[in-house]
């Protein structure tokens, strides 16, 4: 029985993760149709800002409390500089080009930050384990977890909630679901469609940090983490249904629990199995399980 | 470019390259034999490309086709060239004959990200796999080709000669596909499937054909890049590995069979002055690369070569 | 003479909407028939339904004796039934010749190039050989739009409002070189327009529809006198007559 719960839990703790990556990613392509594969760099600079900015509040011993906060300074302030200066500094000159071409202008901004990354921050790997160890452990039957993963599922719940509130509670959400339904029709009815895209861009850019600057303390952060970071997310997106947010919470939990089930069950199909699933879904489903349906071409 | 200017010239770049394989200095012969490999591989892509797809998941079959055919050579012991070559091909196509099944139903960015996933899952399976070298992979030796023993030294000459002869072949017939009935039919698939469909054609059946032949290359592909490197590991099968082959693709254009080869040399020797003097920036500058064709040159570096022609 | 195409009893709604309701046609072969009706009333539903492109909820489409509900659009298309496009849908990067070749080489035409002149020149689009067709008027797309339907020596042609889009003085040109190469291959013709001067003009019968369903079925000068069309379709009020 302890077994089940771990498989479980450990797939929920996948799964929020998940989640915060995949949340920007369906947002941004389902109000842009951009597939923003520079999503991964973000999470990247999620991670190495959040070291930096808690690793020097910790160096000039302040209250380890206080890293926690830092790793959400760090979020945000990475989507407030990023996103804007991707979206208007690049993206915008490239709308109403083909959506693949879109894809590679995306791709090409990951090369490019991949390494100025490695140009600010050199090659080493940054350290930043307090977060991480400081609220200690609990267990479940025998197996002691970290209560940072709670920290983790917590985030996860909130940000997903937040997102969901002001989506279909505020004005300015309406106006987003409206311009991810129609583009067009929003700008003609007086929408600011290039404002949305800002905001767009911006909070997918920050819910990337967030994912990288919450991970931080979990790994060593060195150049390439946001490498694997984008397919994954993909993988999810593609499942919950481009453009849908409960789609990627749904995405997000049936990947991660399938991952989980694989890593105690048969450690060496762990990524086959979550690509499995996504092909799995894609035929039952081919464009994933929420996708907004389609108006007559002819 | 005109049928017979392609014949003529697709000739003369045979030629100057078989030369190279006799006399040129082994560092060239190596960076010529991996530009070529690579240049089958985008060779596919250029046909999907034509087609309206792009595949970021090449990677799968170029994987495939490196470890096949080393695989021969180190576990059956058949370290015969010609074997390997054709074991690499067979296999990437028989398995792009069954993905692409389910992946000629896609387009689009679910097409580029599918294939993507798909490579990934090899990746991830050769990663694991401590029989195959896991990260690491494992070397490789051809000693013979088509049951003649090589002499020390001269094999990788051979090799890459043979690999010459295979991208003439294949160019040419490439090029017969692209001018005939399926080469436009690809083209107008790209244009307007609807319209395909409603004149009676199987838009499906046009694109599955297209995706196999696309893997089989990348799989001939892959086995001639192990026998230039001597080396298989589980990079070939990486993501970033397909997105190379894409930037060669736009980096040459799709407006003639050679584009992919030239475009495949000046790539490879970029990389090679990069290691060297500017290895963390080499990313970035493809990037920056990309960004610039794509606003200023999307037909590739081969609308350059026209617009003097012209 | 038995009629070459036949719906009976077609039904296919859209949630709330009816688009069609009941609806029982049948097309004497080589005749010309305009389908007339405001937007939304069902004729674009119609041409839908037959060609495949949607599946009527209920009813049956026959062609020829062949049942054709259930069939996809490229076996209808093969089985010589063809359909033009309200927005011509061409081949943008390619050439109007070009365009041409790939019908061509679709329904396996020997001699394709030969062909290719011939229709051309049909269609008075030979000066436009070589012209990229996402570059041409809108009349030009038009025509090539149809010359390509008509590739495959279809026997009944479908098309979706043939000079909509079309500059006022150009609409009896494209309709003259439309109806010309229909009539040379002997084709059964419906059209859908809301030009009712074209209607006038080429039709032989004019069917009605109004919410769904068939309100007029006759020769045009019937129907366009019609006083449920008159109010439905042509949107004359009593107070409009004076």
């Amino acid at each position: 029985m302890s077994t089940a719960l771990a498989v479980l839990f450990d797939g929920v703790v996948y799964s929020s993760w998940l989640f915060l990556m995949a949340a920007g990613l369906t947002l941004i392509y389902g109000v842009m149709k951009i597939l923003n594969i520079a999503h991964g760099s973000l999470y990247a600079l999620g991670g190495y800002t959040a070291a930096t900015i808690a690793g020097a509040w910790l160096a000039a011993g302040h209250a380890a409390v206080g890293s926690y906060a830092m790793l959400l300074v760090a979020a945000l302030l990475v989507g407030a500089v990023m996103g804007p200066l991707l979206e208007r500094g690049l993206l915008k000159w490239m709308y109403g080009k083909d959506e693949v071409v879109l894809l590679l202008i995306t791709y090409a901004a990951f090369l490019i930050l991949e390494d100025a990354i490695k140009l600010v921050w050199g090659v080493e790997s940054k350290l930043l384990p307090e977060p991480y160890s400081l609220p200690g452990n609990f267990r479940i039957g025998t197996l002691a977890y970290p209560v940072y993963n709670l920290v983790l599922i917590a985030v996860a719940v909130v940000v997903g909630l937040a997102l969901a509130w002001a989506l279909y509670r505020t004005r300015q959400g309406k106006l987003l679901l409206a311009v991810i339904h129609d583009r067009e029709m929003s700008a003609a009815m007086g929408i600011n469609v290039d404002r949305v895209y800002l905001a767009t861009f911006t909070v997918g850019a920050m819910l990337a940090a967030l994912g990288g600057a919450l991970t931080a303390p979990m790994i060593s952060v060195s150049p390439g983490i946001g490498v694997e970071v984008i397919v994954l997310s993909f993988a999810v997106v593609v499942v919950g249904g481009l453009g849908s947010l409960g789609g990627a919470a749904i995405g997000a939990l049936m990947v991660g629990i399938v991952r989980s089930l694989a890593v105690r069950y048969w450690p060496e199909a762990e990524l086959f199995t979550i690509y499995f699933v996504m092909a799995l879904v894609l035929i039952a489903r081919p464009k994933g399980l929420f996708s907004p349906p389609e108006a007559r071409k002819i | 470019m005109s049928r017979d200017r392609t014949a003529a010239a697709l000739a003369v770049t045979c030629a100057l390259l078989l030369a190279a394989a006799a006399i040129a200095p082994q560092w060239l012969v190596f960076l010529l034999a991996l530009a070529l490999a690579k240049g089958l591989v985008v060779l596919g892509l250029v046909l999907l490309m034509r087609t309206g797809l792009v595949s970021f998941g090449q990677g799968l079959y170029f994987g495939l086709g490196a470890y096949a055919s080393a695989l021969l050579a180190n576990r059956a012991g058949l370290a015969d060239a010609a074997l390997m070559i054709v074991a690499g091909t067979v296999c990437a196509a028989a398995v792009a004959a069954v993905l692409g099944l389910l992946l000629a139903r896609y387009r689009e960015i679910f097409f580029a990200m599918l294939s993507l996933a798909f490579s990934m899952i090899l990746y991830g399976a050769l990663v694991k796999s401590s029989a195959l070298g896991s990260t690491d992979g494992f070397n490789l030796h051809a000693k013979a080709f088509a049951g003649v023993a090589l002499a020390a030294g001269v094999e990788r000459r051979v090799f890459f000669a043979v690999s010459v002869l295979a991208l003439l072949v294949v160019a040419w017939l490439l090029h017969r596909y692209l001018s005939s009935h399926w080469g436009r039919l690809s083209a107008a698939i790209r244009d307007n499937e609807l319209r395909v469909e409603y004149l009676g054609a199987s838009v499906y059946r046009v694109v599955y054909v297209n995706y196999v032949v696309a893997g089989a290359l990348a799989g001939m592909g892959g086995a001639f890049a192990a026998l230039a490197v001597g080396h298989v590991d589980p990079e070939t099968a990486y993501w970033t590995t397909s997105g190379e082959f894409v930037f060669i693709a736009i980096l040459g254009g799709t407006g003639n069979v050679l584009a992919p080869f030239l475009s495949a040399a000046i790539f490879e020797g970029l990389r090679t002055v990069a290691n060297q003097y500017a290895p963390n920036v080499w990313q970035m500058s493809l990037g920056v690369a990309m960004l610039a064709i794509i606003m200023f040159l999307p037909g590739g570096l081969w609308t350059l070569l026209r617009r003097r022609a012209a | 003479m038995s009629a070459i195409l036949e719906a009976m009893g077609l039904n296919k709604s859209f949630g709330a909407v009816s688009a069609a309701a009941d609806v029982s046609l049948a097309f004497e072969p080589e005749s010309v028939t305009s389908l007339i009706g405001a937007n939304g009333a069902g004729k674009t539903t119609f041409l839908n339904m037959v060609t495949g492109y949607l599946r009527p909820d209920a009813g049956a489409i026959r062609f020829d004796g062949q049942e054709l509900v259930g069939l996809d659009p490229r076996r209808i298309t093969g089985l010589g039934v063809s359909r033009s496009f309200q927005i011509p849908q061409l081949f943008h990067s390619l050439s109007v010749r070009e365009n041409l070749l790939v019908a061509e080489g679709i329904a396996a035409v020997e001699h394709a190039e030969e062909a290719t002149d011939a229709l051309l020149e049909r269609f008075g689009l030979a000066q436009y050989g070589a012209q990229l067709a996402g570059l041409l008027p809108e009349g030009v797309r038009k025509l090539l739009d149809v010359a390509m339907a008509l590739v495959a020596r279809p026997k009944v042609l479908l098309l979706d409002e043939p000079t909509s889009g079309v500059a006022a003085d150009e609409k009896y040109g494209v309709m003259d070189l439309v109806m010309g190469a229909v009539r040379e291959q002997g084709v059964t013709v419906l059209f859908v327009e809301h030009d009712m001067d074209i209607v006038q003009r080429y039709a032989g019968r004019v069917v009605a529809f109004y919410d769904g369903r068939v309100i007029a079925d006759d020769e045009p000068r019937k129907v366009l006198c019609d006083a449920e069309v008159r109010r439905y379709v042509i949107g004359e009020t009593a107070h409009a007559q004076a």
